[in-house]
């Protein structure tokens, strides 16, 4: 009889994709990245808190160690935590299960980046690295804060590898077949951040040994744009991420196709190639890069936008055939149609919303006078609090809904999807105070990056005051649904009634129509190398080679 | 690999209007000189003091209501403070840091820029309003970084 119902299990585990092993995986990378979200989001809170003037926080873990955490856990931590445990799962799901050098691989990454995350936190508790998640020297932190930070790359790259195993694996008993497209999603994130973290590693391998002393200088400016080659590339991968489940995901638990398999993988395409020279827009007002080059990257930074276009058309037209399919009349009848009580719709539809001001505005800061007047205002800060905060982390929120009850072979009651509403809500409400709040007053001239401070009674300063209260009040809604969203969360992982979930994996039109480049991974790689060495080699070799004398390290705090 | 009518219409007018904002934004960067602070001239970041210009931190008159302000920044201070200029004046900011990288922004105008460690970084402004201006360094430089702060009085 036991053995009976074993043999059910597997049955079923199989047809429905479940493979106990790849779930335990996912399960733990998604609970520690749920724990660092609950972590992340009470630093923000004291932050807000602390900037609108209501809260003092302690000398031993003062307002910039705060900042410091807080944006390395939720940046960084988080969403590479997230991101490699929904690849990993969606991998297993679309083609049969981890490979063994895969799942080993998952679990050495997972060590790497938490032993990453404990040293980071250490040295930034003992306040030895109140340096922000952009290190910029020559400030300089304590040489483990940066060995903190290869283990997380480590981390990232040994996902990456393992993803690509897997795929490359599937490709050899596929002779002749496209990926299916969710790993095609995966293999193309995973090969982004790959990419983008090689600059990273440069930098941070150039910086322990300034930080030990065994080098006296740093070169400011290489660091700095290595930094952002790989800083802005990452938001970027934590939005492709999301738009594979939008892509993916969200048409099936709809009820409708997904938009069209060929123009979906042009998509991924583009996303890699194009995006890591659009860091340099991060550096509009900087020394050392002429205008021309400049310039050069505005048009390099606007080009990303393209792909976000497509992704806009393709989701509205899945929208409508749906809302249509349910009866919609007339030329907006149909939105009405869509099924808004579903939180596993309304939580992504929200961030794809939130992604039409959080994009504008993007496209608005990479044109470059008009990013002199923001840069470094909290118009930033409120700019990718409604990119991140809103269209990637409330993606990641909606996949939770049906990824973990998949996973934990439960399912998501009513009572609990009405939860997940509610906690949509306040997020949404809390992001649109806070981010609101932080592009207004940044339009005013408020920096971003500074603890409570009125400039000596000033004026201008004071003004401000009423704009940041509304932030301190977004920042307490958020915190509410970020408890909320924790216990959903663990609740759907080990108490939800038990029940089998599906992996939603749309339809599409079918990959006969699918060029046969698309399958052509080295002609992306060389694509992408060729994007990167027109956007940064000149530059760099200007700053390299007519560069002034290096800093040595600072400590300013 | 097809794409739909609509949505070729549809990419046509968004890539027509990012074109145009690109238009826009090289018009008025290269015709109108209104392109962001570039500076690329360099300096050794540990000899500020011995430097020419920045041996002597200053307002100076260049032409007729024509000021250079030659102005160093470090944690957590702009040299020179507490700046006076008449209404109308046309002032160039040329400046350095002189430790970690800093921001130069002047609230209530566009004056934005980085300044770092190594290079001279140049900026200009007409301040045609009389008042006074809260200058602040908008890139975190440390534990009193909140403090770095001066103003600019027009009159």
């Amino acid at each position: 009889m036991a053995l009976a119902e074993k043999k059910l299990g597997d049955k079923v585990n199989k047809a429905l994709g479940v493979n106990p092993q790849d779930a335990k995986l996912t399960k733990t990378y998604l609970s520690l990245a749920f724990i660092v979200l609950l972590i992340g989001g009470t630093l923000g809170l004291l932050q807000g808190l602390n900037r609108a003037g209501l809260f003092t926080l302690p000398s031993w873990f003062d307002y910039y160690q705060t900042l410091t955490a807080h944006g390395i856990l939720m940046i960084l931590v988080f969403t590479t935590l997230f991101m490699i445990g929904y690849f990993y799962a969606s991998i297993s799901h679309v083609l049969g299960g981890l490979i063994p050098i895969t799942r080993k691989l998952g679990w050495i990454a997972f060590g790497s980046a938490v032993f990453g995350t404990v040293l980071v936190a250490i040295t930034i508790i003992a306040g030895n690295a109140s340096v922000m998640f952009t290190f910029y020297p020559p400030m300089q932190a304590s040489p483990w804060f940066y060995i903190g930070l290869v283990f997380l790359v480590v981390g990232i790259w040994l996902a990456a590898i393992g993803v690509f195993l897997n795929a490359w694996d599937w490709k050899k008993k596929h002779k002749g077949e496209h990926l299916p497209l969710l790993s095609y999603f995966a293999v193309g994130a995973f090969l982004l951040l790959f990419s983008a973290s090689i600059l990273v590693a440069i930098e941070v391998l150039t910086l322990i040994p300034w930080a030990f002393g065994w080098t006296e200088t740093v070169n400011v400016m290489v660091s700095r744009t290595l930094f952002w080659g790989f800083g802005h590339t990452l938001v970027n991968v934590w939005y492709f991420t999301a738009v594979s489940a939008w892509y993916v995901a969200v048409p099936k638990l709809i009820g409708g196709k997904g938009f069209s398999d060929s123009l979906t993988r042009l998509v991924v395409i583009l996303l890699v190639i194009l995006n890591i020279p659009g860091g340099f827009h991060h550096q509009i007002v900087d020394p050392a890069i002429t205008e021309g080059w400049k310039f050069a990257h505005v048009f390099m930074s606007l080009s990303i936008a393209f792909p976000s276009l497509m992704t806009a058309f393709a989701m509205f037209a899945v929208f409508e055939r749906v809302g249509r399919k349910n009866g919609g009349k007339g030329l907006l009848g149909w939105f009405k149609k869509l099924p808004w009580s579903d939180v596993r719709f309304l939580a992504p539809f929200i961030a794809m919303a939130a992604f039409i001001p959080g994009g504008a505005g993007g496209i608005a800061q990479t044109n470059h006078h008009l990013n002199q007047v923001v840069h470094n205002s909290l118009w930033v800060t409120g700019h990718f609090h409604f990119t991140l905060g809103l269209t990637v982390a409330l993606t990641f929120f909606g996949i939770v809904y049906w990824l973990v009850p998949h996973l934990s072979g439960r399912v998501l009651t009513p009572k609990m999807n009405k939860l997940g509403v509610i906690q949509t809500i306040l997020w949404t409400t809390g992001m649109i105070f806070m981010a609101g709040a932080m592009h207004w007053v940044g339009l005013l001239g408020s920096p971003r990056r500074t603890s409570y401070s009125t400039y000596g009674d000033n004026a201008t300063a004071l003004g401000w005051e009423p704009y940041l209260f509304f932030l301190a009040i977004g920042g307490t809604l958020l915190m509410i649904a970020v408890i909320l969203m924790v216990y959903i969360v663990f609740h759907l992982m080990f108490k939800a009634p038990k029940g089998l979930t599906e992996f939603p994996v749309a339809e599409t039109d079918g990959t006969k129509n699918t060029p046969k480049w698309t399958k052509n991974w080295g002609l992306v790689v060389a694509l992408l190398i060729i994007i990167l060495a027109m956007g940064y080699a000149m530059p760099l070799t200007e700053m390299i080679f007519n560069g002034p004398p290096g800093s040595p390290p600072i400590r300013t705090w | 690999m097809k794409f739909h009518r609509a949505e070729e219409i549809f990419l046509v007018i968004g890539v027509a209007i990012l074109v145009l904002s690109m238009v826009i934004t090289g018009y008025q960067g290269f015709a109108k000189q209104m392109g962001p602070p570039s500076g690329m001239e360099t300096l050794d970041p540990e000899k500020v003091d011995e430097h020419e210009l920045f041996s002597e931190p200053g307002v100076y008159e260049v032409g007729e209501n024509k000021y250079q302000v030659v102005m160093t920044l470090q944690a957590f201070q702009f040299t020179p403070s507490n700046i006076e200029i008449p209404v109308g004046a046309e002032v160039e900011f040329i400046m350095t840091s002189k430790d970690v990288i800093h921001g130069f922004q002047v609230a209530g105008t566009n004056l934005n820029a980085m300044v770092m460690p190594g290079y001279i970084q140049k900026i200009k402004q007409t301040f045609d309003e009389s008042g006074e201006y809260l200058v602040l360094c908008n890139e975190y430089c440390g534990i009193g970084h909140q403090i770095m702060s001066t103003t600019i009085t027009v009159k």
